[in-house]
């Protein structure tokens, strides 16, 4: 089946493509990248993308899939249908599932599942057996069968020993550990401390928990010599201590989510579980200075965290309820919304946040849109104006607390793998 | 206050207190028993004068309370605004003691049935007694009172004020006109 | 003359007005409970829920007693007896209590944000009796009740809350509270029981309890828990009472003037003395009776609210 993206802005900043042009898709492969003429039209399906950008997939390297274990929450095919509807060809899923990602079967199980489906899906995996952070996980069979990183996602690796031997061991297929950064004896609580969990008369977690264990992992990244990936970062100070290491030369790279970058610690005062998160949602300062850090390259990508709940878990008095809200449909749009049209960002910038590094720092290879080339492309329209409805979301999920919000910048279709996704449907070019 | 009549003026006040003070020496036969209790907030001025003129002419003085029925009344959820509660000061035992309720105005009877579930709950006096200044009619209540000062019947459209030297400035009784307030 | 919210939620945010209404209502009331007769038929026919999921005997009587005597239906609900242990969730607990037609709610949880969500689920008025270790407004009110009582204003007085602060729902009501009616309220303990960011609320800190009972007008003293605190934020009660606890020589030496309140239940030898507990300084036990006024002028005042 051939298919038409006409004139649309064709833009990666990897190969240094910006171009407005026409592109021809042939049975999910580029054939042209040219102003198409007339015949070249007529037996093709016609996308009038014009003023649209299109650019390599879009890869969310932070995603909770809950399969095998949470299906009532989300599973494999509708977390990636989340995807694919919020502008995402690829999704890296993280390994606290139930059981978790430790063994190769699993990593197999989840791979098998997305199969078929337009969003590839990247398994991390545990690096400790239960994420006890006691005994490595079998990190080289976990590799082979497809994991792209390690991690505890959900806590640190507790033992410092266990991070030490992880990160000498990943070291041999390049793979980065991805850390959950927290000091638990320091992060019993339900919100950020400041003043806000003092009026509020909430338990609460200092910006001290996460920026310990970051120095920690810096520490011995540096040693190691390792690859070493920050996961969600929301400190202020943590974003200082990766700017430096990473001027030392240290192997450090960060990924934030867009409600650290949107949202601060006072909306807990609703006592809406939707704000509560962990890291929790910090100050203004730490917004502040994630921003800043996405602008000078500290911060190398943006992840949603994506972290489906079911309605009765997050019903729930404001102390029990389990942290975390849904991402997948939104983070395009927040960063569209708050990073490029509050000119923090470019759109260049952006498709390096959300696709090009997050491939990099998973040694996943890069997209290249090139004629011969499979396509995995992302289509969005960043002047789009919409309403953010979660009872329209793909996500089996729903905590998000960012319905109704009105948000500037939309995606608009992918393809990726011979499918395409466009106005609610999917179907083979 | 639109004024309709003048009822009562000064001086046809002090004589009203002055006969009202009479009849209840003379029904309770000079009594040493009777409690005078002024209900919030006019019926506790006139209860101090009549208790003032009692003193004068029986040279004793009997006790005196003050009541606040606010907690015992029936309409808190009809009323427009939510009413304020005030103190209730009775620091002698009712028990056994012929209590002579003193209020300005009796209407419908429903501030005086409160009245006396208040007054039951502080004990059981011997006979309660009511004395009011003006009976303006159109009870609800099976409530009649055994002094009054005078009757004057009145529309639904109308209004029966008391003005008092301590509150307003001057003592008078007026007929005044207000719109029915249903 | 109304209260500007239909639910007793906190102090936080309160407007003066509100604080003086309840406080000058609960006068009434402690004049009913002087009565032989202490009930007034002012709450007839209306049901009001107790809805504890936290234990508390005392609090619980006192919003009991002062129900009772408004003639208010009473109804307690306590987790130990309860569909909790079958495993019911918090909401269709609250739902199944709505659909039997109850007009308040007073709730007591661990968790703070349990009376908003409450206001958010049900039409009843809600009234907070503890969560978590946000807000305690009824002993707020007490505890302001009982110093205007014994010594006659608020405004202008000093006011320093001793002990847990950072553990303290009843010290963050105190504080809002008073700074609303004028009072000037610093604290004093162990700095890891001073909570982030207090000062900014124009609240002084002191590490002195000399100092303490030196410049103040008013001590209100809060328990240390014993099972949370020892061997954490301080190394031991015995240490505690040594450099914390109020003793009847401090008081003498530093101010013979001073008033003492304490919420209950006191750990005697920890943060006072028992002598100090049963001495002339206190109004420990006058803070139990104005509390059942303080309650009974609170649910007067939503009982009777137009909606």
């Amino acid at each position: 089946m051939k298919i038409v993206l006409k004139q649309i802005n064709l833009l990666n900043p990897e190969q240094k493509l910006n171009q407005r042009c026409d592109l021809l898709i042939e049975d999910g492969v580029i054939r042209k990248i040219d102003d198409l003429k007339p015949e070249d039209l007529k037996s093709s399906k016609v996308y009038e993308f014009e003023n649209k950008y299109c650019v390599p997939g879009l890869l969310d390297m932070h995603v909770h899939l809950r399969e095998p274990g949470r299906e009532d929450e989300e599973t494999v095919v509708t977390g990636c249908n989340g995807a694919a509807a919020g502008g995402f060809t690829a999704v890296a899923s993280m390994p606290n599932t139930n059981p978790d990602t430790d063994s190769a079967e699993i990593v197999r199980f989840i791979k098998e599942k997305a199969k078929d489906h337009l969003v590839d899906v990247f398994p991390v995996a545990a690096a400790s057996l239960g994420r006890k952070g006691e005994a490595l996980a079998p990190m080289y069979e976990l590799y082979e069968a497809g994991a792209v990183g390690f991690s505890d996602d959900g806590v640190a690796i507790k033992s410092s020993l266990v991070l030490r031997h992880a990160m000498e061991y990943a070291k041999m297929f390049s793979a980065p550990i991805i850390e959950h950064c927290e000091d638990e004896s320091l992060a019993d609580g339900a919100m950020n401390e400041s003043i806000t969990s003092t009026i509020l008369g909430l338990p609460a977690i200092p910006n001290v928990a996460e920026d310990l264990i970051v120095m920690r992992d810096i520490m011995l990244a540096e040693f190691t010599g390792a690859k070493v990936h920050i996961a969600h970062v929301s400190s202020k100070n943590a974003v200082e201590l990766v700017r430096q290491a990473k001027k030392k030369g240290i192997n450090i790279t960060a990924e934030v989510t867009p409600h650290h970058f949107t949202l601060t610690d006072e909306m807990v005062k609703t006592f809406d579980t939707n704000y509560k998160m962990n890291p929790p949602l910090r100050t203004r300062a730490d917004i502040d200075a994630m921003i800043e850090g996405l602008k000078d390259g500290t911060i190398d990508c943006i992840a949603s965290d994506h972290a489906p709940h079911s309605i009765e878990e997050k019903e729930m008095e404001f102390i029990y309820a389990p942290n975390g809200i849904i991402g997948l449909e939104t983070t395009l749009g927040i960063a569209l919304s708050d990073l490029v049209h509050k000119k923090h960002l470019t759109i260049e910038q952006l498709v390096e946040k959300l696709s090009i590094n997050p491939r990099k720092v998973l040694n996943i290879p890069q997209v290249v849109i090139k004629e011969g080339e499979v396509a995995n492309l992302t289509i969005f329209d960043p002047q789009q104006i919409w309403t953010v409805d979660i009872a329209k979301f793909k996500s089996k999920s729903k905590n998000s607390p960012f319905d109704k919000r009105l948000l500037t910048g939309k995606s608009i279709a992918v393809i990726n793998k011979r499918k395409m996704y466009f106005e609610d449907k999917f179907f083979d070019i | 206050m639109d004024i309709k009549a003048k009822i009562i003026d000064d001086e046809g006040f002090t004589r009203t207190i002055t006969r009202l003070a009479h009849e209840i020496l003379e029904k309770n036969k000079g009594s040493k028993n009777i409690v005078l209790i002024g209900m919030r907030t006019r019926g506790v001025f006139i209860a101090e004068r009549i208790r003032n003129k009692i003193r004068e002419i029986e040279k004793f003085e009997p006790s005196f309370g003050t009541l606040d029925v606010t907690l015992y009344r029936d309409d808190f959820r009809t009323r427009l605004k939510q009413p304020e509660v005030s103190v209730t000061d009775i620091t002698f035992d009712v028990n056994e003691k012929d209590i002579i309720l003193i209020d300005d105005v009796l209407y419908t009877g429903r501030t005086v049935r409160a009245a006396l579930d208040a007054v039951m709950d502080l004990g059981r006096p011997n006979t309660i007694q009511l004395c009011v200044l003006v009976d303006r009619g159109h009870r609800e209540l099976p409530i009649k009172a055994d002094f009054v000062g005078k009757n004057i019947p009145t529309s639904i459209n109308e209004e029966v004020r008391v003005r008092l030297i301590e509150v307003d400035g001057e003592d008078a009784v007026y007929l005044v006109n207000a719109p029915n307030k249903n | 003359m109304s209260l500007s919210s239909r639910h007793l939620l906190g102090l936080y945010g309160v407007p003066r007005e509100d604080i003086q209404l309840i406080l000058d209502t609960a006068t009434t009331f402690r004049e009913v409970l002087e009565r032989p007769i202490k009930k007034v038929p002012t709450l007839q026919g209306k049901t009001i829920v107790n809805l504890f999921y936290e234990n508390s005997t005392r609090t619980r009587i006192s919003f009991e007693l002062a129900q009772k005597r408004l003639s208010a239906d009473t109804i307690n609900f306590s987790t130990s007896s309860s569909s909790t242990k079958k495993g019911e969730t918090f909401k269709d607990t609250v739902r199944n209590i709505e659909a039997m037609k109850v007009d308040m709610i007073v709730v007591r949880h661990q968790s703070a944000g349990v009376p908003q969500y409450l206001t958010k689920i049900s039409k009843a008025n809600i009234i907070n009796a503890g969560d978590g270790l946000h807000e305690h407004p009824t002993q707020g009110l007490l505890d302001m009740y009982s110093i205007r009582e014994k010594l006659g204003r608020l405004e202008g007085l000093k006011v320093c809350i001793v002990g847990d602060v950072s553990h303290s729902r009843v010290a963050l009501s105190n504080i809002f509270g008073l700074k609303s009616m004028g009072a000037k309220v610093s604290v004093c303990g162990p700095a890891t029981m001073i909570p982030t960011g207090i000062e900014s609320l124009g609240v002084k800190v002191y590490h002195s309890i000399n100092e303490a009972i030196e410049k103040h007008d008013v001590l209100n003293v809060l328990r240390i828990q014993l099972e949370r605190n020892a061997g954490v934020k301080i190394p031991s009660l015995r240490e505690y009472h040594q450099y914390f606890g109020i003793t009847t020589e401090r008081i003498e030496k530093y101010n013979k003037d001073i008033l003492i309140l304490h919420p209950g239940p006191i750990n005697r030898g920890v943060e006072l003395s028992s002598e100090v507990a049963d001495g002339p300084y206190q109004v420990i036990l006058d803070q139990v009776t104005n509390g059942v006024a303080i309650r009974m002028a609170v649910l007067y005042l939503l009982g009777t609210m137009h909606n």
